[in-house]
């Protein structure tokens, strides 16, 4: 049965989804501002009898990950920005190893030890792999409250199904408001598919040795990464997500994910009543970005306007998308400062307008 | 016409050694530390349940030879992969094979905290005081006054600091309950490795904590010395710097002499 609706910050709530997602094996260790999350699972993981350990770094915490999803379990990890960059040689090693795990980015400032304050400033390195080596980690992008948990499983069955790091990309901000979720079910353990690849002792079988190295004359590391791009290439065909709000009359379409996007949603709402005709094209999974239908969008709207809490990630994604369909705006701000949906309302009414006073427009 | 002679096998290839043959230089130690797991492994009667992690350095590509489940772990990692094997297999036999450079250098970290947090994990500790798989650059165990690609003129401590005696930093955590140090160099201290390996492994299936044995292993090609001039010279030089013996024992089980 599903739960009871119930009041819970983003990072509990993320906890508890994963839990009932079949997660028993969390590694993390301390970074603001995740740490309501780990604090969760220290206790959550005691009472479903699986694994909490607090590791003695990043590195350490994504090769705990890597050895309990080898083993078989549905495991995770989390982190924020300086975090996440520690452990993207894991993340690499499980992309190259083809080992499914779920990794939680809370994003804040950046770059260096930046601040803690949410930013959404770590897209780049999210969805163009982030680690070394030709590969990528599916990224899902919730805009907080329900979609947290519900992305969480997400997660869980994407990585199983493709054998795959995946990757939840929050922020601060979203991590400790508090916001009503009902969480699914329970998954059954017993119900989810049966891993024939994984390393639980060879009785009554051959051994099975599991690597990235590939040193092979016969082209063996060739091969794997074109096996490995026909997987990408097939999630990119079937997992595409996002959202649109009030585009189908719209005479501007923002686009915006995660918090920027929920800032941008109210800012359409106040352009409303002046008259402006505003939509929103939310992605939810950034890589594979929703390439195919922002730029369906894009020929029918003449103008779409970026906002991202980052100086211009995502836009690049969308101009990819847009190319000369339509005009293109951007406004980014850098991380560490929430704008109110008034000041993304002034960008939005000036990419109107084509004043320029807010934001830039972007020459193709 | 004579009665057939019957045969009684008495000596062969351990079943958890693949018949694969093997890249080790001569005179390596690996090879013959690879026997010695293995023969643990089949006298324990537990190579159907073993789950191992090699390195990365010259026994990267173990699998290759070993003949049960393992997995590749970044550089120095491998004691952080066995910890989340072992978790969700507490029932299995998880052992990691690990370098100088990746146990004492890179995964220092890893090392101390599995170590620490009392892993029931068995840790076979190859130390010969060189990279080898990369070409020769100076190790973390590098004795002073080796020659190294990356010490020319021999290991300085005011230049390169001291040579790192980690099974002995080791011993002090309360999670470790067995450490010994043993040499690849010669018949009798083969047999005591071997002795000293199966008793690691007794550890980990009594369910005691984290148990290491540390091989001085000799590395001819790195040490530009011949395979019997490298044997010599693990006595001579490198035993000076760490000497063998049992450095921790809070097992309590009585070694048969």
């Amino acid at each position: 049965m599903p739960s009871e609706r119930m009041l819970m910050n983003g990072s509990h709530t993320v906890g508890e989804a994963a839990v009932r997602a079949g997660c028993r094996y969390y590694f993390g260790y301390p970074i603001t501002p995740q740490n309501e999350l780990p604090e969760y699972l220290s206790a959550r993981m005691l009472d479903v009898g699986g694994t909490f350990i607090q590791g003695e770094s990043e590195v350490a915490s994504i090769n705990m990950v890597l050895g309990a999803s080898v083993a078989g379990g549905r495991a995770m990890t989390s982190s924020s920005s300086p975090g996440i960059s520690l452990k993207q040689e894991g993340i690499s090693y499980m992309a190259g190893m083809e080992l499914p795990a779920v990794i939680i980015n809370m994003m804040r400032g950046g770059p260096g030890l930046g601040n803690i304050a949410p930013s959404a400033a770590d897209y780049f390195q999210a969805t163009r792999g982030g680690g070394h080596g030709d590969y990528r980690t599916p990224v899902l992008a919730p805009a907080g409250g329900q979609e947290l948990a519900d992305l969480t499983f997400v997660a869980f069955d994407l990585a199983d199904k493709y054998r795959n790091p995946v990757m939840l990309l929050g922020d601060g901000l979203m991590g400790q408001v508090m916001e009503p979720v009902v969480f699914p079910d329970f998954v059954d353990l017993k119900d989810l598919p049966k891993k024939d690849w994984i390393l639980d002792g060879c009785k009554g079988r051959p051994p099975r040795a599991i690597y990235s190295m590939l040193l092979g004359q016969q082209g063996e590391l060739y091969k794997h990464n074109l096996h490995l791009q026909e997987k990408y290439d097939r999630i990119t065909a079937e997992e595409l997500r996002w959202e649109t709000k009030q585009t189908d009359d719209a005479e501007i379409v923002v686009v915006a994910y995660g918090t920027a996007a929920r800032i941008a949603e109210s800012a359409t709402e106040e352009l409303k009543a002046e008259g402006i005709r505003a939509g929103l094209f939310r992605p939810i999974t950034l890589w594979p970005f929703p390439l195919p239908a922002l730029r369906e969008l894009s020929k029918k709207v003449p103008k779409i306007a970026v906002f991202e809490l980052s100086m211009g990630q995502m836009v690049e994604d969308a101009i990819l998308s847009v190319g000369e369909r339509a005009e293109i705006y951007f406004h980014g701000l850098p991380g560490g400062i929430i704008p109110t949906p008034s000041q993304v309302a002034g960008f939005i009414r000036s990419a109107v307008k084509g004043d320029g006073t807010v934001g830039r427009r972007i020459d193709v | 016409m004579s009665e057939p002679i019957e045969y009684t096998k008495i000596f062969g290839r351990p079943e958890s050694l693949k018949e694969t043959p093997t890249h080790y230089c001569p005179g390596c130690g690996h090879s013959v530390a690879h026997r010695l797991v293995a023969e643990c492994l089949d006298e324990l009667g537990l190579r159907e349940y073993t789950i191992g992690v090699p390195p990365v350095g010259c026994a990267v590509l173990a699998y290759n030879y070993f003949n049960f489940d393992m997995v590749e772990a970044p550089h120095g990692r491998a004691l952080a992969v066995a910890t989340g094997i072992k978790r969700v297999h507490p029932d299995k036999f998880v052992l990691t094979y690990q370098g100088d450079g990746d146990l004492a250098a890179i995964g220092t970290a890893e090392t101390i905290h599995a170590a620490n947090r009392g892993e029931r994990i068995s840790t076979i500790f190859i130390n010969n005081a060189i990279y080898g798989m990369t070409g020769g650059q100076m190790a973390p165990t590098t004795v002073l006054g080796q020659n190294a690609t990356t010490a020319p003129g021999g290991r300085d401590p005011r230049l390169h600091g001291r040579p790192i005696d980690i099974s002995r930093m080791l011993a002090v955590s309360d999670g470790v309950v067995f450490v010994e140090r043993c040499a690849l160099n010669s018949v009798k201290d083969i047999r005591k490795a071997k002795k000293a390996i199966k008793k690691s492994f007794q550890c980990q299936l009594d369910d005691l904590g984290f148990s290491l044995v540390e091989l001085l292993s000799p590395c001819p090609t790195n040490w530009k010395l011949t395979p019997k001039a490298a044997w010599d010279w693990v006595n001579d030089v490198m035993a000076k710097t760490y000497p063998l013996g049992v450095i921790k024992d809070i097992t309590g089980y009585e070694d048969k002499k």
